[in-house]
């Protein structure tokens, strides 16, 4: 996918004045917020179960090595066929091996957020396969050439009107913005694709190295197709996905559903466990799973390491008032909000993406519904600190940071510039006692005004109250 | 019971009427309060700019100036916020300041938090005329766990009537260093903050953090409202007479 994150502010200034997207985030607002809390009363134990969820994923990643090699064992053992892939070039190259040497000129795609990191519909394409997207909201966003802005509700910056345009538009039907109709018209152009096409690439959602099977969490039905009735399937998914057991997983999946949509469970929860055996009646002929590497080892072992027990559920971004505000496009990357200000700059490097770790208040938001627990205000903190180490923030924000902590320590010093400061800034905020605009702070004063100190400091006023 | 005040830096420099409504408080509360002179920052402007250094050094300032009193009471949930949750970890390779950093940290306290918990305070002497809204701010909240206290202290001002926001706990867009390296998503926090807030209809928008409180009021005043006021818990809470502030 393009990288545009390292234009993160101009993005964001866009986005804020964009009336359409504007309103449908306010739209969408505060839904799956909402029907999170509503369903995760039906958890007594969520805590416990959060504890547990985040030991299991601190587990899965302890020996992330061990249990890849034990999965890709079972794997083997079921049929399937294991591809390492270091790189997201990686990714598109084996895939493109698989197609080609199939035969393959048409791909059906189920959701995967990986395969948007090596931008795999632009290589196939490229390669003279043809690919469609059949999860509605990525059908959407294909015909509208754009990239998912959310990780779960890919299309939720579009409004039903941009559907209804682009449906006529491509299809050459008459347009039509009832819902349901419009959810038949997607359908019956996608039937025929999944009938014809040679090849069906999915995602994972989780990996159960115990059995070798790849787990899918999906509500639409198109999942299914995508991987049975292809001769071929691809799963494609990140090596961070492994758990131990399937006893993990009906820890974990009592988490994903409820965080993400706030669904008790969602429509269709599949276990994949290789290619159609002798008497099956469904499945596909071959089985190829896809391991993406592409940045994910390099924090194992790190203080990072904890942003790898993501599953993908959403929330983070759900209840993230910045977010919220701007969007997924803005943070120019695969993964928006809290979890993709602290993945994108790991994956694509801090310098491509400097912005990201400061786009967040510290609210905690996040991290009080994330289900494994990511300490995600930490790991921004941890990544600001590599920023301010490497010396990639601007030199004036570095030097007033060292200023203050150097002023700050010495409080007679302080007790004068602070004095004197506040004077100052008390007699220019006039007779409303508020700066309209203070140079060096437009940041602040371009969309608000600073009221003005009161003109003495606490600590003045009290010693001459005591003496 | 000695209790040493932290002011923190931004009521020391921008509204020092609600450090002497926080002392007010703890001295009616029978405190003995005193407010050592050296005092500074707790920290949390460079800590959370990436500059672990800063909050390190002054740490080592809070531990010098506060560590002989029973108890540490600053009027703000994101300063506490960062010694009680921050302080303990910064010094990961000497046991003994790092013991003595999470001992002190453990007696410091939010202002309604210690009313509330530690004093226990179930009466106030103080009135305000109007209805009001609380702003829950960020760290006092996630951080402290700071809801009931304050609502529950304001229950007894007389005349003080609560009108909830839809959302109280929505982060107002302040931020510390991000409200000026980011200030165009923090102006549209604070104007969505400022939109809940006018929809209540209350006379003044109350919460425990300056640094939100500014925010608020720099959007509500460039929006050209002068009459809704913005204050600080203390102020609430400790009444409108406060001496010659």
């Amino acid at each position: 996918m393009q990288l545009t994150s390292f234009s993160f502010k101009s993005n964001v200034r866009r986005k804020l004045i964009d009336p359409l997207l504007q309103r449908n985030m306010k739209r969408f607002g505060g839904r799956f917020v909402e029907a999170r809390a509503a369903v995760m009363t039906e958890v007594d134990n969520l805590e416990t179960i959060r504890v547990a969820a985040a030991a299991i994923r601190d587990r899965s990643l302890a020996n992330l090595d061990s249990y890849l090699l034990a999965f890709e064992e079972q794997a083997l053992a079921r049929g399937s066929r294991v591809h390492w892939a270091e790189t997201a070039q990686d990714v598109n190259r084996i895939l493109i091996e698989i197609a080609q040497s199939n035969g393959v000129k048409k791909i059906v795609k189920s959701k995967s957020m990986v395969s948007e990191e090596s931008g795999l519909n632009d290589a196939v394409e490229a390669a003279g396969i043809q690919a469609i997207e059949t999860d509605l909201g990525e059908y959407i966003l294909q015909l509208a050439h754009e990239p998912p802005s959310h990780i779960i509700a890919p299309a939720i910056h579009k409004s039903l009107e941009e559907v209804a345009a682009l449906f006529s538009e491509n299809h050459h039907t008459p347009r039509q913005t009832d819902i349901p109709a419009l959810c038949r018209e997607a359908r019956e152009q996608l039937r025929p694709h999944f009938l014809s096409a040679e090849m069906g690439i999915s995602g994972g959602n989780f990996l159960i190295a115990e059995t070798g099977s790849v787990v899918i969490v999906t509500n639409e039905g198109n999942g299914r197709m995508v991987t049975t009735l292809p001769r071929i399937h691809v799963t494609i998914t990140g090596i961070e996905k492994v758990l131990p057991t399937l006893n993990d997983f009906s820890v974990i999946v009592r988490l994903l559903t409820r965080s993400a949509t706030g669904q008790s469970i969602t429509n269709y929860v599949s276990m994949l466990t290789g290619p159609r055996q002798e008497g099956d009646l469904d499945g596909p002929e071959q089985s190829h799973i896809i391991l993406v590497d592409s940045g994910r080892s390099r924090l194992l072992g790190t203080e990072m390491q904890k942003a790898l027990r993501c599953i993908r559920c959403g929330a983070c971004m759900n209840h993230c008032p910045v977010y919220q505000n701007i969007g997924g496009h803005a943070y120019g990357w695969v993964y928006p909000g809290p979890i993709g200000a602290i993945l994108t700059p790991s994956y694509v490097g801090l310098k491509n993406a400097l912005d990201l770790p400061q786009a967040s208040t510290l609210c905690g938001a996040c991290q009080v519904v994330c289900p494994v627990k990511i300490p995600l205000p930490e790991l921004m903190r941890v990544l600001r600190e590599k920023s301010f180490e490497q010396g990639l923030r601007p030199w004036h924000e570095r030097l007033s940071i060292r200023l203050w902590r150097g002023v700050a320590n010495r409080p007679h010093l302080y007790a004068l510039m602070t004095q004197m400061g506040v004077r100052v800034l008390s007699l220019l905020g006039g007779k409303k006692k508020l700066l309209h605009h203070l140079p060096g702070l437009d940041g602040w004063t371009d969309g608000r005004d600073m009221p003005a100190p009161q003109g003495k400091t606490f600590r003045e006023l009290y010693r001459k109250r005591r003496s | 019971m000695r209790v040493g005040l932290f002011v923190t830096c931004l009521v020391d420099m921008m509204r020092p009427r609600i450090g002497f409504a926080t002392l007010k408080l703890l001295e009616n509360a029978g405190c003995e309060v005193a407010v050592p002179p050296n005092q500074t920052c707790c920290g949390q402007p460079g800590f959370n700019s990436g500059d672990r250094e800063s909050g390190r050094v002054m740490a080592r300032r809070f531990l010098a100036d506060f560590e002989s009193f029973d108890y540490v009471v600053a009027p703000s949930g994101s300063c506490t916020g960062m010694i009680r949750s921050h302080y303990g970890e910064l010094f990961p390779d000497d046991t003994a300041l790092q013991h003595r950093l999470n001992a002190l940290s453990q007696r410091t306290f939010e202002l309604t938090d210690f009313l509330v918990t530690v004093l226990k305070v179930e009466r106030l002497d103080s009135s305000f005329q109007g209805t009001i809204t609380y702003h829950d701010s960020c760290s006092g909240l996630r951080e402290l766990n700071v809801k009931h206290q304050p609502r529950q202290l304001m229950e007894q001002v007389t005349g003080a009537q609560l009108h909830e926001m839809s959302k109280p706990e929505l982060c107002c867009g302040f931020g510390g260093t991000f409200s000026i390296k980011l200030g165009e998503i923090a102006t549209r926090m604070a104007d969505n903050k400022c939109q809940d807030a006018l929809a209540t209809k209350a006379d003044a928008i109350v919460g425990g953090d300056l640094g939100c409180l500014l925010n608020i009021e720099g959007r509500l005043r460039r929006l050209g409202d002068d009459t809704t006021q913005v204050l600080h818990v203390a102020e609430v809470l400790a009444g409108p007479e406060l001496g010659q502030v």
